[in-house]
Formats: C-alpha cells, sequence, structure tokens
C-alpha cells in the first residue's frame, strides 16, 4: 500500500511514457501472431482438447479466414455441465463479435477492454481476416517490451548523465571528451562529431545546441581530416554553463586566415572536392553555429581552433 | 508532411538499405547540394535530401543532422559500407537514374515545398 502512495519522479515520467506508447504502438505490435483457431464444426471435446494442449484459455472460430465466433472457457464450462461436450462448437460459441484492426492503435484496444466485458480481441486485417489475437496480457507484454527496448535504457542514461553535474560538488565541475583524428580517415569523418552531439543530448542539452555543437565539430574534425599532415585531436570540455570545443593539429597551419573565412575559399583537392568537400564553408559555418571562434595558427606549431557555445543566451 | 511510403509510391526509387516501415518515417521537408559543408547549414531535421554523392560522409552528415533519408541521384552507387552504416544509423538510402533537378520537381509535385521548420 504504502509503496502505490509513494511516487517518485521516474516513476511518474514513466507512466507518461506509457500513455504515450499506448498511442504510438499498433496493436499489430504487440498481439499475438501464431493463432490457435477452432472450425465451427469440431466437436467442444476437440476444442477442449486444444485448449489444454496449447495452454490457452479460448480461441477464435473461423471459416475461410473470417471470424465467425469465439469460444472461452466459460462455453467450454456450460457445454461440460449441460453433458454435450460432444456438440459442435457452432452450438456453444459466442457469435456477439467484438473485433479490432491490426493498424489500431493499442489505446483503441484499451479503450474496448475497459468498455466491454471480454477477454481477447480477434485482430483483423484490412479484408476482416484474422491475423492475431490480443490479451490484455499482451498489451502489459507489449508496452514493457517496448519501454525496456528503446525507452527505458535511454532515459535511465539520460536521467543519470543529465543530472551529472548537479550530483556532483566541486568548485568547478566540467566534462572534456578527447577524439584522436586520423588523416585521410573518410571512413571514420563525422564518427567524433556524431559520438559528441550524443553525449550532449544525453546530458540533456537542447536539441539545438547540440546540433550547433555538432556542426561545428563535424566541420573542424573534417578539416584535421582533409587539411593536416598528421590528422589531430578533438577536444570538448563540457560545464553547465559553456561548451569548449578545441581542434588542434600539428601543423601546416593556415597561409591567410582571413581568406580562410572567406566563404567559398577552398584549397581542397579535386579529389577531396569529388568527395563533397571543400565547399569553401567549413569555417564560415562553425562562425555561425558558436558564440566565440578563436584560431591561432603558425606553420612551426599547427593550427589550434577553439570554439565556444554559452549555453545561458541561446543563438537563433 | 508526407511519409516516405507516399513518397515510394508516387516516384519509382530503388531502395538500397534494409526495408522498414516507410509510413512511419515522416519528410517535412526537402533539401538539395552535392557539397556538404551546405548541406551542413541549410538542410534540417526530417528532410528528405536528394544528392550525387555516394560515399560514406553522406551517411555521416544525414545521422548529424538526423536527415531520415536521402535520395542518390543519376544511378550513383553507394559502397557496401555505406549502405551497412546507412543501416547501421537507421538512415533510408534511395536510388534512381534521374537527375535531382528531376527528383525535386516530383517531390515539389507530391507537396513537398516547406522549408520553414515551424510551419
Amino acid at each position: 500500500m504504502s509503496d502505490q502512495a509513494t511516487l517518485s519522479d521516474n516513476d511518474a515520467g514513466m507512466i507518461t511514457r506509457v500513455e504515450e506508447l499506448g498511442y504510438e504502438l499498433k496493436i499489430s505490435q504487440v498481439m499475438t501472431t501464431n493463432v490457435v483457431t477452432f472450425s465451427p464444426d469440431m466437436t467442444m471435446l476437440e476444442a477442449l482438447n486444444l485448449i489444454q494442449h496449447h495452454r490457452i484459455s479460448g480461441a477464435p472460430v473461423t471459416m475461410n479466414g473470417e471470424v465467425v465466433g469465439i469460444v472461452s472457457t466459460e462455453d467450454l464450462i456450460r457445454a461440460l455441465r449441460d453433458g454435450r461436450i460432444d456438440r459442435k462448437v457452432s452450438d456453444y460459441m459466442s457469435k456477439n463479435l467484438i473485433t479490432a484492426k491490426a493498424t489500431d492503435k493499442v489505446v483503441e484496444a484499451l479503450r474496448i477492454f475497459a468498455k466491454k466485458n471480454v477477454g481477447r480481441l480477434p485482430i483483423l486485417d484490412e479484408n476482416n481476416k484474422l491475423v492475431g489475437l490480443l490479451t490484455k496480457g499482451d498489451i502489459t507484454n507489449g508496452l514493457l517490451d517496448a519501454l525496456q527496448r528503446d525507452y527505458q535504457a535511454e532515459e535511465v542514461k539520460r536521467y543519470r548523465a543529465s543530472h551529472l553535474f548537479e550530483d556532483i560538488e566541486s568548485d568547478r565541475t566540467s566534462l572534456i571528451l578527447r577524439y584522436r583524428i586520423i588523416k585521410d580517415d573518410f571512413l571514420h569523418g563525422g564518427a567524433a562529431s556524431n559520438h559528441i552531439k550524443r553525449a550532449l543530448l544525453r546530458l540533456g542539452a537542447d536539441r539545438q545546441v547540440a546540433r550547433r555543437c555538432g556542426i561545428a565539430v563535424y566541420e573542424a574534425e573534417m578539416n584535421l581530416i582533409i587539411h593536416t599532415n598528421n590528422g589531430g585531436f578533438l577536444r570538448v570540455e563540457i560545464e553547465p554553463h559553456k561548451i569548449t570545443m578545441e581542434a588542434y593539429d600539428d601543423g601546416p597551419g593556415i597561409d591567410d586566415v582571413e581568406k580562410a573565412l572567406t566563404p567559398g575559399f577552398s584549397t581542397a583537392s579535386e579529389e577531396v572536392r569529388n568527395k563533397g568537400f571543400g565547399a569553401g564553408m567549413g569555417l564560415v559555418n562553425i562562425r555561425a553555429c558558436v558564440d566565440e571562434m578563436t584560431i591561432k595558427t603558425s606553420k612551426e606549431s599547427g593550427t589550434n581552433l577553439y570554439m565556444t557555445i554559452y549555453l545561458d543566451k541561446p543563438k537563433n | 508532411m508526407l511519409a516516405l511510403q507516399t513518397i515510394l509510391d508516387n516516384i519509382e526509387l530503388k531502395v538500397l538499405t534494409d526495408t522498414v516501415d516507410f509510413s512511419e518515417i515522416e519528410i517535412h521537408t526537402g533539401y538539395t547540394s552535392d557539397l556538404l559543408s551546405c548541406v551542413m547549414t541549410g538542410a534540417q531535421a526530417e528532410c528528405i535530401w536528394i544528392t550525387l554523392i555516394a560515399n560514406i560522409n553522406v551517411v555521416a552528415v544525414a545521422s548529424l543532422l538526423e536527415i531520415p533519408a536521402v535520395i542518390i541521384t543519376e544511378n550513383a552507387q553507394p559502397d557496401a559500407a555505406t549502405i551497412a552504416r546507412a543501416n547501421q544509423e537507421g538512415i533510408v538510402l534511395l536510388s534512381t537514374p534521374v537527375g535531382s533537378y528531376q527528383i525535386v520537381g516530383r517531390l515539389w509535385e507530391l507537396g513537398i515545398k516547406d522549408t520553414d521548420p515551424n510551419k
């Protein structure tokens, strides 16, 4: 009893998600598909044998794929009580059919179960042929599976991650992500920026902020792949109020920074251009995405690109 | 907004990646360019991207920008690694022998016109 009285924030969030899932999931995703069916000409004894064999509590009665009735344990008990277990299924089946469509959302089935006194729903396709059977248990299992599959794991991680900064006490807390970027590794180009974007979303960052960081880091990452002597490193420092991104390499440095910042100016080779790069928009894009950008470059020590996004003042 | 399934019903496109429930994928707008940096700034999430580029960088950019589907035009062929990565990232790759211009025209006729994400 006291368990029900205390509802944590996490539980509350979960209930809403279950309700949402009811609207998202289709009946076809949670129903049982290998349906045991009876034929109307079968005897009730044969039906009873099937029920025992398959450990079910009832089944739809079909003729040419169409549902004509449904037999539950109650109907069997009636036949046994009457001592007429040798009679046909068509004599004892319930003909008052309540069905649902496979393409309907789960919430529709929940409404039917709430209103009508039925234990199972035959599920039909668009041609009214039987394609499945749905019980309340199927819905519970389906919802739990869905929660487990695509939500719970991610959400729990995210919940933990987004509370990371609150849970740790220090004078200044930050999380640093580092990635080594290899020269000419077009195969993995974008992997680091994708990881960074996902990390930010896990940490509860605004989607727009994560997108801006993703774009800025992607351009920096591709610059390291395309334009450096030996590749370089990406370093992202996440703090509660700002994200600092840094890309550094050991050469050859940028000849003319002002030119490099001109939209359309590119030093990319023909081969690189054929891959879709070299639009001459890399640094321009970065500057548009971040709040602050600084470039330090020299032939001797290579290029350091610093980018900062402040989380308390949204851009655009 | 159109379901990707509707696009596939109306425009002849070869699906290169695994078959999924295309009716669940919503396309809100479109974008076309063969320069990745331009796509970076110009393309919106949930758009369909029409391009001639067929290499693995397309998947990286689409994944980063949450672009659910890419139409690769003029029969440009992505390699197996690109298709595998697209499957992994849940991005649908489609192929057509016709050019980007024609495809954009067909999509426009189908009603994918809006480029304002707030509409």
